[in-house]
Protein backbone atom coordinates (compact mmCIF):
# COMPACT_ATOMS: atom_id res chain seq x y z
CA UNK A 1 0.00 0.00 0.00
CA UNK A 2 1.44 3.15 -1.03
CA UNK A 3 0.89 5.95 1.76
CA UNK A 4 1.67 8.57 -0.93
CA UNK A 5 -1.60 11.00 -1.88
CA UNK A 6 -3.26 10.68 -5.08
CA UNK A 7 -2.29 14.25 -5.19
CA UNK A 8 1.28 14.05 -4.73
CA UNK A 9 1.73 11.16 -7.40
CA UNK A 10 0.36 13.32 -10.25
CA UNK A 11 2.76 16.77 -9.36
CA UNK A 12 5.44 14.04 -8.38
CA UNK A 13 7.35 17.04 -5.88
CA UNK A 14 6.88 17.66 -2.23
CA UNK A 15 6.77 21.24 -0.56
CA UNK A 16 9.89 21.54 -1.04
CA UNK A 17 9.42 22.24 -4.65
CA UNK A 18 12.81 19.84 -5.22
CA UNK A 19 13.34 16.27 -5.21
CA UNK A 20 16.57 14.48 -5.33
CA UNK A 21 18.21 15.80 -8.00
CA UNK A 22 20.93 17.26 -5.84
CA UNK A 23 21.91 14.72 -4.45
CA UNK A 24 21.85 11.99 -7.20
CA UNK A 25 23.97 14.43 -9.60
CA UNK A 26 26.71 14.63 -6.77
CA UNK A 27 26.53 11.27 -6.10
CA UNK A 28 26.67 9.89 -9.99
CA UNK A 29 29.73 12.99 -10.36
CA UNK A 30 31.87 11.39 -7.50
CA UNK A 31 31.05 7.66 -8.89
CA UNK A 32 32.72 9.45 -12.36
CA UNK A 33 35.41 11.04 -10.45
CA UNK A 34 36.13 7.68 -8.41
CA UNK A 35 37.47 6.57 -12.27
CA UNK A 36 38.35 9.69 -13.78
CA UNK A 37 40.32 10.95 -10.99
CA UNK A 38 42.18 7.96 -9.93
CA UNK A 39 43.23 7.22 -13.53
CA UNK A 40 44.40 10.97 -13.70
CA UNK A 41 47.02 10.79 -10.55
CA UNK A 42 48.26 7.05 -11.63
CA UNK A 43 48.70 8.56 -15.01
CA UNK A 44 50.79 11.44 -13.48
CA UNK A 45 52.70 9.51 -11.08
CA UNK A 46 53.83 7.51 -14.11
CA UNK A 47 54.95 10.49 -16.23
CA UNK A 48 58.40 10.87 -14.98
CA UNK A 49 58.60 14.45 -16.10
CA UNK A 50 56.28 17.67 -16.04
CA UNK A 51 57.95 19.61 -18.07
CA UNK A 52 55.82 21.06 -21.13
CA UNK A 53 56.75 18.52 -24.16
CA UNK A 54 56.00 15.69 -21.94
CA UNK A 55 53.02 17.53 -20.52
CA UNK A 56 51.45 18.39 -23.93
CA UNK A 57 52.62 14.98 -25.36
CA UNK A 58 50.58 13.00 -22.28
CA UNK A 59 47.56 15.59 -22.72
CA UNK A 60 47.65 15.53 -26.66
CA UNK A 61 47.08 11.66 -26.88
CA UNK A 62 43.82 11.41 -28.36
CA UNK A 63 42.26 9.12 -25.62
CA UNK A 64 43.85 11.66 -22.63
CA UNK A 65 42.57 14.23 -24.72
CA UNK A 66 39.05 13.13 -24.22
CA UNK A 67 39.66 11.36 -20.64
CA UNK A 68 40.91 15.01 -19.75
CA UNK A 69 38.43 17.07 -20.65
CA UNK A 70 35.77 14.89 -19.38
CA UNK A 71 37.49 15.47 -16.17
CA UNK A 72 37.36 19.05 -16.27
CA UNK A 73 34.03 18.91 -16.88
CA UNK A 74 33.03 16.39 -14.00
CA UNK A 75 35.37 18.35 -11.20
CA UNK A 76 33.81 21.40 -12.19
CA UNK A 77 30.23 20.31 -12.16
CA UNK A 78 30.74 18.18 -8.50
CA UNK A 79 32.57 21.44 -7.50
CA UNK A 80 29.41 23.28 -8.11
CA UNK A 81 27.30 21.11 -6.29
CA UNK A 82 29.49 21.07 -3.35
CA UNK A 83 29.94 24.73 -2.97
CA UNK A 84 26.29 25.55 -3.37
CA UNK A 85 25.74 23.50 -0.35
CA UNK A 86 28.56 25.16 1.60
CA UNK A 87 26.73 28.55 0.37
CA UNK A 88 23.43 27.57 0.96
CA UNK A 89 24.52 26.47 4.86
CA UNK A 90 26.46 29.30 5.56
CA UNK A 91 25.35 32.24 3.64
CA UNK A 92 22.03 33.27 5.76
CA UNK A 93 21.89 36.91 3.88
CA UNK A 94 19.16 35.86 1.02
CA UNK A 95 20.71 38.72 -0.74
CA UNK A 96 24.42 37.59 -0.68
CA UNK A 97 23.04 34.41 -0.71
CA UNK A 98 22.09 34.34 -4.41
CA UNK A 99 24.79 36.69 -5.65
CA UNK A 100 27.38 34.09 -3.96
CA UNK A 101 25.31 30.91 -5.93
CA UNK A 102 25.32 33.10 -9.05
CA UNK A 103 28.75 33.97 -8.77
CA UNK A 104 29.97 30.44 -8.29
CA UNK A 105 28.23 28.96 -10.71
CA UNK A 106 29.60 31.45 -13.61
CA UNK A 107 32.96 31.10 -12.07
CA UNK A 108 32.43 27.02 -12.14
CA UNK A 109 31.54 27.17 -15.69
CA UNK A 110 34.01 29.40 -16.34
CA UNK A 111 36.85 27.54 -14.88
CA UNK A 112 35.29 24.22 -16.98
CA UNK A 113 35.22 26.25 -20.59
CA UNK A 114 38.59 27.75 -20.01
CA UNK A 115 39.83 24.17 -19.53
CA UNK A 116 38.73 22.47 -21.58
CA UNK A 117 39.08 24.58 -24.49
CA UNK A 118 43.29 24.66 -23.40
CA UNK A 119 42.79 20.77 -23.74
CA UNK A 120 41.50 21.04 -27.58
CA UNK A 121 43.99 23.33 -28.45
CA UNK A 122 47.02 21.01 -26.98
CA UNK A 123 44.86 18.44 -28.74
CA UNK A 124 44.43 19.58 -32.18
CA UNK A 125 47.99 21.14 -31.91
CA UNK A 126 46.83 24.71 -32.09
CA UNK B 1 9.82 29.52 31.35
CA UNK B 2 12.80 29.47 29.34
CA UNK B 3 15.94 28.81 30.96
CA UNK B 4 18.94 30.63 29.22
CA UNK B 5 21.65 28.53 30.50
CA UNK B 6 20.44 25.16 29.22
CA UNK B 7 22.68 23.48 27.03
CA UNK B 8 21.96 23.98 23.38
CA UNK B 9 21.78 21.79 20.71
CA UNK B 10 24.30 19.52 19.22
CA UNK B 11 25.62 19.93 22.75
CA UNK B 12 28.94 20.00 21.07
CA UNK B 13 31.08 20.47 24.02
CA UNK B 14 30.01 17.64 26.18
CA UNK B 15 31.61 15.34 23.57
CA UNK B 16 34.93 13.38 23.97
CA UNK B 17 35.91 14.42 20.27
CA UNK B 18 35.06 11.79 17.75
CA UNK B 19 36.96 10.50 15.01
CA UNK B 20 34.22 10.39 12.52
CA UNK B 21 33.11 14.14 13.01
CA UNK B 22 36.69 15.24 12.09
CA UNK B 23 36.39 12.91 9.34
CA UNK B 24 32.80 14.86 8.44
CA UNK B 25 35.06 18.53 8.86
CA UNK B 26 38.30 17.37 6.49
CA UNK B 27 35.52 16.05 4.31
CA UNK B 28 34.00 19.48 3.57
CA UNK B 29 37.24 21.75 4.19
CA UNK B 30 38.85 19.29 1.65
CA UNK B 31 36.22 19.72 -0.96
CA UNK B 32 36.81 23.57 -0.22
CA UNK B 33 40.28 23.29 -0.81
CA UNK B 34 39.99 21.35 -4.19
CA UNK B 35 37.54 24.26 -5.49
CA UNK B 36 40.32 26.71 -4.53
CA UNK B 37 42.82 24.18 -6.30
CA UNK B 38 40.23 23.91 -9.60
CA UNK B 39 41.59 27.03 -10.38
CA UNK B 40 45.52 25.71 -10.21
CA UNK B 41 44.61 22.71 -12.47
CA UNK B 42 42.85 24.68 -15.04
CA UNK B 43 46.08 27.23 -15.05
CA UNK B 44 48.30 24.12 -15.38
CA UNK B 45 46.00 23.34 -18.84
CA UNK B 46 45.66 26.85 -20.09
CA UNK B 47 49.64 27.50 -19.65
CA UNK B 48 50.75 24.13 -21.32
CA UNK B 49 48.37 25.26 -24.09
CA UNK B 50 49.80 28.91 -24.37
CA UNK B 51 53.72 27.50 -24.75
CA UNK B 52 57.03 26.68 -23.46
CA UNK B 53 57.76 30.23 -21.85
CA UNK B 54 54.27 30.51 -20.16
CA UNK B 55 54.50 26.74 -18.83
CA UNK B 56 58.26 27.13 -17.37
CA UNK B 57 56.81 30.12 -15.09
CA UNK B 58 53.96 28.30 -14.38
CA UNK B 59 55.66 25.20 -13.29
CA UNK B 60 58.78 27.71 -12.20
CA UNK B 61 55.97 28.92 -9.34
CA UNK B 62 55.01 25.52 -8.54
CA UNK B 63 58.07 24.13 -8.07
CA UNK B 64 58.82 26.93 -5.48
CA UNK B 65 58.83 25.65 -1.59
CA UNK B 66 55.19 27.50 -0.86
CA UNK B 67 54.26 26.30 -4.63
CA UNK B 68 55.23 22.51 -3.68
CA UNK B 69 53.71 22.87 -0.11
CA UNK B 70 50.07 23.68 -1.84
CA UNK B 71 50.37 21.14 -4.03
CA UNK B 72 51.41 18.85 -0.83
CA UNK B 73 47.65 19.89 0.50
CA UNK B 74 45.61 19.57 -2.70
CA UNK B 75 47.41 15.96 -3.25
CA UNK B 76 46.26 14.95 0.35
CA UNK B 77 42.97 16.60 0.12
CA UNK B 78 42.22 14.97 -3.12
CA UNK B 79 42.81 11.18 -1.60
CA UNK B 80 41.14 11.97 1.49
CA UNK B 81 38.04 13.31 -0.44
CA UNK B 82 38.42 10.36 -2.87
CA UNK B 83 38.42 7.47 0.43
CA UNK B 84 35.92 9.28 2.14
CA UNK B 85 34.11 9.93 -0.87
CA UNK B 86 33.75 6.09 -1.05
CA UNK B 87 32.99 5.81 2.50
CA UNK B 88 30.20 7.81 2.53
CA UNK B 89 29.06 5.77 -1.14
CA UNK B 90 28.79 2.69 1.40
CA UNK B 91 27.12 4.94 3.85
CA UNK B 92 24.39 5.63 0.77
CA UNK B 93 24.30 2.18 0.31
CA UNK B 94 23.18 1.46 3.78
CA UNK B 95 26.30 0.02 5.02
CA UNK B 96 28.86 0.61 7.72
CA UNK B 97 26.46 2.51 10.05
CA UNK B 98 27.32 1.22 13.41
CA UNK B 99 29.85 2.81 15.64
CA UNK B 100 32.68 0.40 15.33
CA UNK B 101 32.20 0.43 11.71
CA UNK B 102 32.09 3.99 11.20
CA UNK B 103 34.69 4.40 13.78
CA UNK B 104 37.20 1.92 12.01
CA UNK B 105 36.71 3.23 8.58
CA UNK B 106 37.45 6.73 9.81
CA UNK B 107 40.62 5.86 11.19
CA UNK B 108 41.09 3.55 7.63
CA UNK B 109 40.04 6.28 5.25
CA UNK B 110 42.90 8.61 7.13
CA UNK B 111 45.46 6.24 7.21
CA UNK B 112 44.88 4.90 3.44
CA UNK B 113 45.16 9.48 2.37
CA UNK B 114 48.28 9.99 3.85
CA UNK B 115 49.99 6.51 2.59
CA UNK B 116 48.03 7.13 -0.91
CA UNK B 117 49.70 10.92 -0.91
CA UNK B 118 53.22 9.73 0.24
CA UNK B 119 53.25 7.10 -2.69
CA UNK B 120 51.99 9.72 -4.53
CA UNK B 121 55.15 11.84 -3.90
CA UNK B 122 57.56 9.52 -3.88
CA UNK B 123 56.52 8.05 -7.47
CA UNK B 124 56.81 11.94 -8.68
CA UNK B 125 60.01 12.64 -7.98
Amino acid sequence: MSLRAPLGKVLGLGSAKDGTEHWWAQRVSAVALVLLGLWFVVSLAGLGSLDHAATVAFVAAPLHSVLIALLCATLAYHSHLGVQVVIEDYVHNPGIKVVSLVASRFAHIFVAVASIYAVLRIGLGA
Amino acid sequence: MSNPDRPLSPHLSVYRWPITMTLSILHRGTGIAMSVGLLVFAAWLVNAAAGAAEYTRFADLMSSLVGRLFLLGWSFAFFLHLANGIRHLFWDAGRGFEKRQANASAWFVLIVSIVLTAGFWVLLQ
